[in-house]
């Protein structure tokens, strides 16, 4: 049961930490009855299921003020997800104000992450909207004294039609606020046809505070009396410190103290890392200090961990015994009955997420609880952490959200507020900000799994494919809260392997042994990115094969116009981004869709020089279906990416000009993945530094980008994440096209120059 | 006691003169326009301008900066108003924005020297700005923007 509530403003300013009069609304999915709130309790409500999603407030001056919940990373959410109450609320786009919300539960889940934000909270949202425009309507009305059904709302005013006399919001705000809420069921939502903001392009709000440097990062937190912490970690996860000498960094000018964070037991979870912090009165100083430090590290079980040798683990792994987690009809026989056998491996190794800005948090532990300002994607997980190191109850746990330089996954994982909590504890409560250096984050990541996979099908006469079966094996992001976590588990086997979307009577697909050794977590679109660029791959390696179009055998193995069952083949578990699959089926028009118009608008087909060639994939993530065809140079050894085109699917699309922005930066991180991406380890440790040994593209890299968007449904889909997935393997297919190799291990770099 | 001409400002200031200049804008002057994204001149979120010309703070110590003027994002315009915010603006390209700065800096640069810059030259000048989200193809096209809006003035 779903209702709409009011909240008083004490828990307004305690939410958000914002100061204002007038009205105030909380859209809830379940709320208990406390006595300070004008709420409409349904019956049997368990008292702490109360979960604010959002809140509006409007004060006497009529200004909007609409709380974001959720963490600006650089998808554009704290313009989308006001764009959607405004234009419920017929609010002047000019007259809102966009207020971060704290870490609180009352909001729902705050984890920024998944592509989720407007997925989860649309509904909801216009749902805050419309009711806080029924109640300033209604006020106008009973002012007015005329019936309800006269009057409307239009652009910050409500109008009486008969005589179109008006008055402002915030003429009604405070009679408003005394109203009863009006039940879910009595709100009359807009029609799409009158929407004002919804679907249009609207500027993001931090757009002038961006190109005046005018902004709050999480790096640009300062306190008064703050100091600056820069910390050397254990290279090798669960190792610990043996020796320690800080004379020379005493002696650096502008060091405070030398301080040690100690190890916490494995799994790593979110902990802080064990490691030497150096705080200094700057952030040169503390690192100055911290390159004299003498220390020696006892690395521990994972000492020996080589990512080259460990790849070679992973392909046997993938000729042992597997799980079977789909299967259908008989593969073996299948391949017995038909000769013409085509198989390869994939592989992509480990990838860190690198944002622009790295991890940043600032902390003051004292008495009267926690406070912390960060750059977090998951501001709820960060009190958690905090709150279970330091055990200190999370209530006493303010959570400030900066903006985030980037995040990409990696900002959900609060390891460095614990960082931060942990010294300002040490330091007696004074302010501490932790920066991690560029090496710091490429070094101490939790790494995109380095993954291993293998594909076989056999043809028929007609090069059409009778029988598929795949294997994979990556080592968990489980593993960080479990140790013997050494199968991928069925949410990252949901993610673009288990939900293959191809019509065969032969089917089956199997994961494979793999074990953990560094942290591993969720990079944009997690396990898609192998699970798309095996698949996609080997498609392009079956037209080769059988001497056929790509597209004509990408569009033969989609096969005919339906909703997949899963479940008819025997997934037992299949995630679906969260989703009912009655609400997001597998929906195979949609793909066909796609590659239709990818190979539309990239003119498939027409000629290109002897040195070019098209690749074509593409992949359904987050409910969302993103179709690439590429083309490439290739000559004496290069690789030159000239042009990719972009079809997306997200189904309805609150902020198009934001959606494209998000697939070209799609395209061009999944570029910097399959052009370029490395992480090595040897001994345990991560080998590589910073941006000369971590490239990422560049703009001389970048090819020219064309966006399209279909919108193949009413309700969203994710945006964020699935333009990655596609990506790589169009690049490498074009790059056969264009009279290159068959590159099956990422990264290019590894086999062209790029 | 170091002297530095920061956006037309004498800031006096006491500190190691080896100290990278981010951080005395960052840290010490409290400017923080000017991001740090690697501290080894690899990336282009702490350009600024050192006697109009483009270069990385995090690499350039105090000491070279002593007799120059310094202009940071802060002090490109007085209201966003350069033409390079200007077409910034039109082209809605920041996605995080973390990068932005340095963009600016580097592209206001670029065409103080380069009035009608070719596609190449673009390229070849934004190389040493990284920006992870991939707001390049519109930095390209908000430079060409910027091109025009110039022009007008
Ligand atoms: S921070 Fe100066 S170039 Fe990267
Ligand atoms: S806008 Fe995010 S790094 Fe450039």
């Amino acid at each position: 049961m779903e209702t709409i509530s009011q909240v008083n403003r004490r828990q307004f300013l305690q939410f958000t930490g914002l100061v204002s009069g007038g009205i105030m609304l909380g859209a809830s999915l379940n709320v208990s009855g406390q006595a300070n709130k004008l709420i409409d309790v349904p019956p049997g409500t368990p008292s702490e299921a109360l979960a604010f999603n959002l809140f509006v407030q409007i004060s006497p001056d009529g200004q909007v003020y609409i709380v974001v919940h959720r963490s600006e990373m650089g998808q554009g959410i704290r313009t989308g997800l006001p764009q959607v109450v405004a234009d419920e609320l017929e609010a002047d786009w000019q007259r809102i104000t966009v207020v971060q919300g704290l870490a609180n539960n009352k909001y729902g889940s705050q984890n920024t992450d998944g592509s989720n934000s407007i997925r989860d909270f649309y509904s909801k949202m216009r749902e805050m909207g419309a009711a806080a425009r029924a109640m300033l309507v209604q006020a106008a009305a009973n002012q007015w004294q005329v019936p309800v059904q006269e009057c409307f709302a239009n652009q910050h005013k409500i109008i009486h039609k008969p005589t179109g006399k008006n008055l402002g919001f915030g003429d009604v705000a405070v009679a408003a606020a005394l109203l009863p809420v009006p039940k879910l069921a009595e709100l009359t939502l807009k029609s799409s046809d009158d929407f004002k903001y919804i679907g249009k392009p609207v500027p993001v709000v931090d757009l002038q505070n961006f190109v005046t440097g005018d902004t709050e990062f999480g790096i640009d937190v300062d306190l008064p009396g703050m100091v600056y912490a820069s910390i050397q970690r254990c290279p090798v996860v669960g190792g610990h410190l043996k020796t320690l000498d800080s004379k020379a960094t005493k002696a650096v000018k502008g060091v405070l103290a030398v301080l040690t964070i100690e190890p916490t037991p494995l799994p790593a979870a979110f902990n802080a890392l064990p490691g030497v912090a150096v705080i200094a009165d700057n952030t040169w100083a503390a690192n100055q200090g911290r390159e004299k430090l003498k220390l020696e590290w006892d690395a521990g079980a994972n000492g020996t961990h080589d990512s080259d040798e460990y790849m070679e683990t992973l392909k046997k792994s993938l000729q042992s015994d597997g799980r079977v987690v789909r299967s259908k009809g008989d593969v073996d026989r299948a391949f017995d009955a038909h000769t013409h056998h085509v198989s390869a491996q994939y592989t992509v190794p480990y990838l860190a997420h690198a944002p622009m800005e790295p991890t940043i948090a600032t902390a003051v532990v004292n008495e009267q609880g926690i406070e912390i300002w960060t750059c977090t994607q998951n501001p709820q997980a960060t009190r958690d952490a905090v709150a279970a190191k330091l055990e200190v109850a999370p209530e006493k746990i303010v959570v400030h959200v900066t903006l985030l330089g980037g995040a990409f996954g990696r900002k959900s994982k609060p390891d460095y507020a614990v960082e931060a909590a942990l010294l300002s504890k040490q330091l007696g409560g004074k302010p501490v900000k932790v920066t991690w250096t560029r090496e710091d984050d490429i070094q101490f990541d939790f790494y995109h799994a380095i993954s291993a996979q293998q594909y076989k099908a056999a043809l028929n006469e007609n090069g059409k494919v009778i029988a598929l079966e795949g294997r994979t094996a990556f080592p968990s992001i489980s593993s960080n809260w479990s140790l013997d976590a050494n199968f991928a588990s069925d949410g990252e086997v949901s993610l673009g392997f288990v939900d293959m979307p191809f019509e065969l009577d032969n089917l089956r697909l199997q994961t494979h042994r793999a074990d953990t050794h560094i942290r591993i977590g969720w990079m944009r679109s997690v396990s898609n990115i192998q699970h798309g660029f095996a698949i996609n791959s080997f498609v392009g390696e079956l037209a080769q094969a059988a001497g056929r179009d790509s597209r004509e055998m990408l569009l033969e193995l989609l096969g005919s116009e339906r909703m997949i069952d899963l479940s008819q083949s025997g997934v037992k578990k299949y995630g679906n981004y969260g989703e009912p699959i009655e609400k997001h089926p597998l929906d195979i028009s949609r793909f066909r869709a796609a590659v239709v118009a990818v190979t539309d608008s990239a003119g498939w087909g027409s000629k290109t020089t002897a040195d070019e060639g098209w690749g074509l994939a593409v992949h359904r993530s987050f409910v969302s279906y993103v179709a690439i065809a590429t083309r490439v140079k290739v000559s004496k050894g290069k690789v030159e990416v000239k042009e990719v085109h972009c079809v997306a699917d997200c189904g309805l699309v609150v902020n198009p000009d934001r959606v494209e922005a998000q697939m070209e930066g799609a395209v061009i991180f999944g570029l910097s993945i399959a052009l370029m991406g490395e992480i090595k380890v040897k001994n345990g440790a991560v080998v590589n530094s910073n941006f000369h040994d971590y490239p990422v593209l560049r703009i001389n890299q970048t090819p020219a980008i064309t966006v399209t968007l279909l919108q193949g449904s009413e309700i969203p889909g994710g945006v964020g994440e699935p333009g990655v997935p596609p990506v790589a393997a169009s690049v490498t297919n074009a790059i056969v096209a264009a009279g290159g190799p068959r590159i099956r291990d990422l990264p290019i770099s590894g086999h062209l120059l790029v | 006691m170091m002297k530095l001409n920061i956006n037309g400002e004498i800031h006096s200031l006491d500190a190691d003169p080896e100290m990278p200049i981010l951080w005395a804008l960052r840290d010490i002057l409290k400017l923080k326009g000017s991001k740090f994204g690697c501290g080894k001149g690899l990336c282009g979120a702490c350009t600024i301008h050192l006697n109009g010309q483009a270069i990385r703070s995090c690499v350039t110590p105090l000491a070279a900066a002593e007799g120059s003027e310094l202009t940071t994002i802060e002090g490109l315009s007085a209201d966003g108003s350069h033409p390079v915010q200007q077409a910034w603006l039109e082209h809605n390209v920041p996605q995080c924005g973390y990068c932005q700065s340095g963009q600016i800096m580097s592209a206001s640069a670029l065409l103080a020297y380069n009035a009608a810059p070719s596609d190449t030259d673009i390229d070849t000048a934004m190389a040493g700005n990284i920006c992870r989200c991939g707001t390049y193809p519109r930095i390209r096209s908000a430079i060409k923007r910027a091109v025009e809006i110039q022009e007008a003035k």
